[in-house]
C-alpha cells in the first residue's frame, strides 16, 4: 500500500521536507508501524522522530491514535505539539 | 464562513457587526483577541512565522466550533486566526460568540480558545537575538483544556 506521509514544522525541518510517498511493506498498517517503519530507515527519520517529544499523528486530517488503521492512498501526518492562539 | 485561516489582519469590529447584524435575538457578544507579544520564555521576539496543517485546520476549527455549538445555547461562532509573518502588537487570533445570554458565550468563547490552542495545528517560531526557534507547547495549555472534561455538561 502507499501512502503520503506530510511532516509539519520542527518535525519538517529535522526530516528535511515536507512530504513524500512510501510504498509500505504488508504489516506495516497503523500509525505506529509506520513510525516505526520511517525510523527503521534511519536518518534523517530515526534522529527527528528521536529528538522530538510527544510527534502526534493526524490521518486523513483527523488527529490519530498510535492504532489507527492506514488504507492505501491515506494521507498521514506527523507533527509535534501544536502552538497556536 | 465560521472559520479562516488568513495571512491578512482583522477587524474586530467590523466582524462583530457583521455577526449580530439584523438578529435581534442577540443579547450577549463576547470575543477574544489573540495578539503577538514582544517577550516569550525570557527572551525578546522580534517577529514570529505561524505555519498551518491547510484543510485539516480548518477542519479542526469547524470541528471545535460544532463541539462549542452543541454544548452550550449560542447562536453565531466566528474563528479568524492567522498565519505567517507576525510581529509584536499584531493580532493573531479572533473568537466571537454570539448568544442570547453572557454566561454560555463567555464559557463557548473560552472553550473554542483552550481547544484551539490544543488541537488545531498551528505552529509557532520566533525569531529572537539568538536565532530562530520553535514554541514549546505548555504543560498548562493542556490542563485548561482538560477541565472542560471535567465540568457537567449544562442542560
Amino acid at each position: 500500500m502507499k501512502v503520503k506521509v506530510l511532516y509539519f514544522a520542527r518535525l519538517r525541518e529535522a526530516v528535511g521536507r515536507d512530504r513524500e510517498e512510501v510504498e509500505l511493506p504488508s504489516g506495516v498498517a497503523t500509525v505506529a508501524a509506520l513510525r516505526d517503519w520511517l525510523v527503521a530507515r534511519g536518518d534523517p527519520w530515526a534522529s527527528a522522530f528521536g529528538e522530538i517529544r510527544r510527534i502526534r499523528a493526524a490521518v486523513d486530517q483527523q488527529m490519530a491514535t498510535d492504532e489507527a488503521a492506514l488504507t492505501d492512498g491515506a494521507e498521514v501526518a506527523f507533527f509535534p505539539p501544536v502552538t497556536g492562539g | 464562513m465560521p472559520v479562516r485561516v488568513q495571512r491578512e489582519d482583522f477587524d474586530a469590529g467590523a466582524e462583530i457587526a457583521r455577526l449580530r447584524a439584523d438578529d435581534p435575538r442577540v443579547g450577549a457578544v463576547a470575543s477574544f483577541i489573540g495578539v503577538a507579544r514582544d517577550r516569550n520564555d525570557g527572551a525578546r521576539v522580534a517577529s514570529m512565522t505561524l505555519e498551518h496543517y491547510p484543510g485539516m485546520t480548518e477542519r479542526a476549527l469547524e470541528d471545535i466550533v460544532a463541539q462549542a455549538k452543541r454544548r452550550w445555547d449560542v447562536i453565531e461562532i466566528l474563528v479568524i486566526h492567522r498565519v505567517g509573518e507576525l510581529k509584536p502588537l499584531d493580532q493573531i487570533v479572533l473568537v466571537v460568540v454570539t448568544g442570547s445570554h453572557r454566561g454560555d458565550a463567555f464559557a463557548a468563547c473560552e472553550f473554542v480558545m483552550d481547544y484551539l490552542k490544543t488541537e488545531a495545528p498551528f505552529w509557532k517560531k520566533e525569531s529572537t537575538p539568538d536565532g530562530t526557534r520553535w514554541v514549546d507547547a505548555r504543560d498548562s495549555d493542556d490542563a485548561a483544556r482538560d477541565r472542560w472534561n471535567e465540568r457537567d455538561m449544562p442542560r
